[in-house]
């Protein structure tokens, strides 16, 4: 099942067991570079996958659109608070 | 180990962002994208949910997270609600009605796209190939030079034959005119001496004779031709 050692700091998420989590994120790359690169990589994912294709979807932008729903509404529910019908849930 | 079932299903959510097209130099564009289920989930969740909770499963997960969130008030319903909902509406009947028409149009124009870079494309490929026939066509002509060559080197050769044969002839020539004059000289010499020596001869001969010996030659002469007249006389008469 293991063809190779692979060094922790290198393995993909879903292969690093529970256990390992701790140091496997400990040995992320944190540095300004290395947080560009993730994001970097993460954009080219999702682009090859969703957007640069011949016929693309709407599912393409339209989860990226949800997405900007969701995190604005997330960082306004501070002051969406005031607007709940019951005061105790 | 528990796990183990789960871990493909895991693995196939870690391709929930990620395509099986790879990064190796001028790819050709993958046809259609990651597929999406009412075009906001990917479908790669309802394929991780599937062996557990089969074909209803990410519906009853989305509906029992739709009443948590809800009664929670983690989402309040308020007057921006009405107005996602008449958006969101509006929304999807667009999309529903002229998607087909807005990804025709939009296919068109990467056609178009596609055809005119295929066009400059064909130019250069026919235009290369050109050249390169008319590459291998000079390579053909400098090989032909060869044979131009070879008759050049013809022609010197004759030029230089000629040239030798009209000095072996000059050769020839100039020393038979030597040769020829020491012959005319021998021979004048030699007639010169007869002529001398016959000259010579002739000459005391002459003198020789003196007048007492040319006196008794004629009388002997005289009685010579008597006889030879008697003896025809007599033949004459016989």
């Amino acid at each position: 099942m293991a063809d190779r050692i692979v060094p922790l700091g290198e393995k993909r998420l879903m292969d690093v067991k529970l256990g390992e989590l701790g140091s496997w994120l400990g040995k992320r790359d944190f540095t300004p570079n290395g947080v560009l690169a993730s994001i970097r990589n993460g954009h080219d994912r999702y682009y090859n996958k969703y957007i640069n294709v011949k016929k693309g979807g709407i599912g393409g932008v339209a989860m990226l659109l949800v997405g900007y729903v969701a995190l604005s509404y997330m960082w306004e529910y501070d002051h969406l608070k005031h607007d709940r019908w019951r005061k105790y849930h | 180990t528990s796990k183990s079932p789960c871990l493909p299903r895991l693995v196939q959510l870690s391709h929930l962002h990620t395509s099986p097209n790879s990064q190796a130099p001028v790819p050709a564009l993958p046809e259609k994208g990651g597929k999406t289920r009412h075009g906001i989930i990917p479908e790669e969740i309802f394929q991780l949910l599937y062996p557990k909770t089969g074909v209803t499963g990410p519906y009853v997960l989305g509906a029992g997270l739709l009443t948590y969130i809800l009664s929670k008030e983690i989402y309040i319903i308020n007057h921006e609600t009405f107005a996602a909902a008449c958006m969101g509406t509006v929304i999807i009947y667009g999309v529903r009605k002229f998607g087909p028409d807005v990804a025709a149009f939009a296919d068109k124009l990467n056609e178009e796209k596609v055809q005119k870079a295929q066009e400059v494309k064909d130019l250069a490929m026919t235009s290369l190939a050109q050249a390169v026939l008319d590459e291998k066509k000079e390579q053909w002509r400098a090989e032909g030079r060869q044979m131009l060559f070879d008759a050049k080197r013809n022609n010197v050769a004759m030029l230089l034959e000629t040239n030798r044969r009209e000095r072996v002839h000059m050769v020839t020539n100039e020393v038979k005119k030597r040769l020829d004059y020491q012959i005319a000289l021998q021979t004048l010499h030699r007639r010169m001496e007869q002529e001398h020596m016959v000259n010579w001869v002739e000459k005391n001969v002459v003198t020789s004779i003196t007048p007492q010996q040319e006196k008794t030659s004629i009388a002997k002469c005289i009685t010579d031709l008597k006889v030879l007249a008697k003896v025809q006389q007599a033949k004459a008469t016989a």
